[in-house]
């Protein structure tokens, strides 16, 4: 009972002993486990659902209580190493779409327990030069197919795959952060004290493609949630976003969905004049962003209604732009 | 082992310092390991918490600690060329300084490492390094290198210890038993026999052909760590010799301040003369000009082009609100003063020269300051932060604590090393053709290098 023990919270006791049984069964069958985090007070959805317990017995609980848990594949090492068969994943990113609402940050946040301000997925408000207009400019890993990170790697503890993905070992990692100082994007970062996490996470097993969990002295980033693509389903950022700003696809079949709409990638990109961040580079990204022509929101909308502290970040930008209006 | 009567005398001035562990060598000795505990303590912190108690954090990830590794290997690389060329060429007056360069090289081998064990998130996985080396990376090319250039530096030194072990073990010292036997062993049966000289010597000679070139390649291999990305004051092709320069210039300099040290504790003063100062001091003049050359090509291509991303680092590295003052303590201090004092023959004394060095050590510390830090905190994308620690890098107390302790194990090393072997090495010492030196009778001299060779 103990470790269950763990998993739950105090105020929720009278429920420990079914919820214990429950996760039992769900670890037994590998899909699902409950994720009653300290923290949520979740409330009885009232819809029930059936599980077997290890003892046979069948069980009933509320929906509320179980999460689905999908992204702990089980994978070994060298297939994670190895990737996707047939696939070439690829983004574009709609910056004529984009408002900072931030879902994107949050979804990603909470699919990969990411403490606060440890983002792997950021919104940056660009301002090419003095003339031109602010946008905002969310920002992934770009995947590169030449990446200056993978090159420098002295432990290969971060590889390039097959199907594009640049993703980190977080167990052969040594921390010497020489792929954050070769990053153009700074995309990189680092676990400076031991990361927070809830405790039924930091006993998972550790996999490349769910990137959890985290590990002190090591590095991590965006990894394109590979296990989510492994079934069938979008990375939470792109599922997230209220305005379809990300398309997330495969170059091999030429397609890319936001979750509303399957484009054609080529098409995309030719019809909207898509381009690389800093092409200039060579590090050839996997992500490509669409211009922020004919924008479907003023740049002001994704910083009135910020939090201060949030507001702090971008305010040496949106406060020039006052003065100049 | 025979020696001849300048050796001699020398060696009956210098034995008492390896004779006996002097009171004050004792006091030193208990001051470094002080400083080295207390850095312990901030190791401690840093291992049972994390890097978060260093300064470091994701825009700028390397701090003090590479400053120092570069400081430190740089200093090896500088001792073992300067050595070498001492050597090769023979240069009668570089005689009883090779030891000391020699030293250097070693003691900052060792030293230098530490500090990018310091600087690894995760150095209980180290031995990655081995178990899954990556050819690719220019940092498995500089383990590779600097293993292979500790081995050729700790060969090269003793190789040129043998003959000097065995004057220590034929002389009666008044010594620990132990110590006789390890001078006994280290000595391994040299007798002065003909062959054993030749034989010496063609190694010597040959290391000496291999570690100069060694010294280079792998001075220049430490910059493409930086060199072979894609930042601006980094990413450059003069990269290489920049450093190699660099590496020489503060090389030269501490060995300098490091003969003061030795002249005035040991009262080195018939061996460590004005002429060694001197001549260290042209050196040290010649690679401040070329250092001066190379960092007005770095700065001022990068100003001219003034690429966005590159007049950047630029803009940070001479506003004085930033770093203005640093890179002008750095430039003036480091190189315009020292060929200045120098050039006047005014000031071209001993002490003069051994106190721009110091300086020089100094600003020179500070140049790799200014190489690593602002480029770090200049990454392509703003950075739109507001947590202060990740914008702008300030080094906290673990950090300096760990610089100074390596310092203090660097001094420790050399004081502990004092007392086991003559600073000035005595079998290699020829007398000195200075008129104003006391001149004894000129019959027993060493042979020379070709002779030896053509015997």
């Amino acid at each position: 009972m103990k470790q269950e023990d763990e998993l739950f919270d105090s105020s929720r006791r009278g429920f420990i002993k079914t919820a214990a049984v429950a996760t039992a069964a769900v670890a037994a069958c590998g899909s699902l486990t409950c994720s009653c985090s300290s923290k949520n007070t979740t409330a009885a959805a009232g819809q029930k659902v059936k599980l077997l317990s290890p003892d046979g017995e069948l069980v009933e609980i509320d929906s509320a209580y179980l999460n689905h848990q999908e992204h702990i594949a089980i994978l070994s090492k060298l297939e994670a190493r190895e990737g996707i068969a047939g696939k070439k994943f690829v983004m574009v990113v709609d910056l004529a779409r984009c408002k900072n609402a931030r879902k994107c940050i949050a979804a990603c946040q909470k699919h990969h327990y990411r403490a606060e301000e440890t983002e792997w997925l950021t919104v940056k408000l660009m301002k090419d030069n003095e003339k031109s207009a602010p946008y905002w400019f969310p920002k992934q890993c770009f995947h590169c197919d030449n990446p200056p990170c993978v090159k420098v790697c002295p432990v290969d503890a971060t590889f390039k795959r097959q199907d594009g993905l640049v993703l980190i070992d977080n167990e052969r990692c040594i921390g010497c952060k020489f792929c954050m100082a070769a990053c153009p994007y700074s995309t990189r970062v680092f676990n400076w004290a031991e990361p927070e996490m809830p405790a039924a996470i930091r006993n998972l097993e550790y996999n490349p493609e769910t990137g959890i969990p985290a590990k002190v002295g090591t590095v991590e980033k965006c990894d394109f949630c590979p296990d989510r693509s492994r079934e069938g389903l979008l990375p939470p950022c792109v599922e997230a976003c209220p305005n379809g700003v990300f398309y997330f696809g495969d170059e091999n079949e030429d397609t890319v969905t936001n979750g509303d709409e399957t484009l054609s990638f080529t098409q995309l990109i030719k019809d909207r004049a898509a381009y690389r961040f800093m092409e200039e580079l060579g590090t050839k990204p996997r992500v490509y962003y669409l211009p922020p022509k004919d924008r479907q929101f003023p740049v002001e909308r994704g910083y009135e209604n910020l939090p201060d502290k949030l507001k702090a970040r971008f305010k040496d930008i949106m406060e020039g732009e006052k003065k100049n209006s | 082992m025979e020696l001849n009567t300048y050796q001699q005398e020398a060696f009956r001035y210098l034995r008492s310092h390896i004779e006996k562990f002097n009171k004050k060598t004792l006091i030193w000795s208990i001051f470094f390991l002080l400083w080295i505990m207390v850095g312990g303590y901030a190791l401690y912190l840093q291992i049972s918490k994390g890097h978060i108690v260093t300064g470091m954090r994701d825009n700028v990830v390397w701090g003090l600690f590479i400053v120092n590794f570069i400081f430190f290997i740089g200093l090896s690389y500088a001792g073992a060329i300067i050595a070498g060329l001492l050597h090769l060429f023979k240069v009668p007056w570089g005689k009883p300084i090779i030891r000391l360069a020699q030293m250097m090289t070693v003691i900052s081998v060792i030293v230098g490492p530490i500090f990018i064990l310091l600087c690894v998130g995760r150095f209980d996985r180290i031995y990655h390094l081995f178990l899954y080396p990556r050819i690719q990376s220019p940092m498995t090319w500089d383990v590779l290198a600097i293993m292979t250039y500790f081995v050729g530096s700790v060969l090269f030194l003793y190789m040129a210890l043998i003959k000097d072990f065995a004057v220590y073990r034929d002389a009666n010292l008044n010594i620990p038993k132990w110590k006789q036997k390890l001078y006994k062993i280290l000595a391994i049966g040299y007798r002065g026999a003909a062959s054993q000289k030749r034989h010496l010597i063609i190694s010597q000679n040959l290391l000496a052909i291999i570690i100069i070139p060694l010294s280079i390649i792998v001075s220049s291999i430490l910059s493409w760590i930086f060199g072979m990305t894609l930042r601006p004051g980094w990413h450059s092709t003069i990269f290489g010799p920049y450093f190699v320069l660099g590496a020489l210039y503060s090389g030269c300099a501490v060995l300098i301040v490091a003969m003061w040290v030795y002249r005035k504790m040991y009262h080195l003063e018939n061996y460590f003369t004005e002429r060694h100062f001197k001549n260290l001091g042209y050196a040290l003049m010649v690679l401040a000009s070329g250092y001066g050359y190379f960092t007005f090509s770095e700065y001022f291509t990068s100003w001219f082009g003034s690429e966005k991303w590159d007049s950047e680092v630029i803009d940070k590295l001479f506003n004085p609100k930033q770093y203005g003052w640093w890179t002008l303590f750095a430039n003036v201090v480091g190189i315009i003063l020292p060929i200045l004092i120098v050039a006047v023959p005014k000031t071209r004394k001993i002490n003069w020269i051994s106190l721009v060095s110091f300086f020089t050590i100094i600003a020179l510390w500070v140049k790799r300051y200014l190489i690593i830090v602002p480029t770090l905190e200049t990454p392509a994308l703003p950075m739109e932060d507001t947590r202060v620690a990740y914008v702008k890098y300030t080094a906290t107390w673990p950090e300096w604590a760990l610089t100074f302790a390596g310092i203090a194990t660097f001094f420790l090393f050399f004081t502990l090393m004092a007392s086991f072997v003559t600073v000035v090495p005595v079998s290699g010492l020829e007398e000195p053709h200075e008129p104003h030196h006391h001149v004894h009778n000129n019959e027993n001299t060493p042979a020379t290098n070709e002779q030896l060779l053509t015997a």
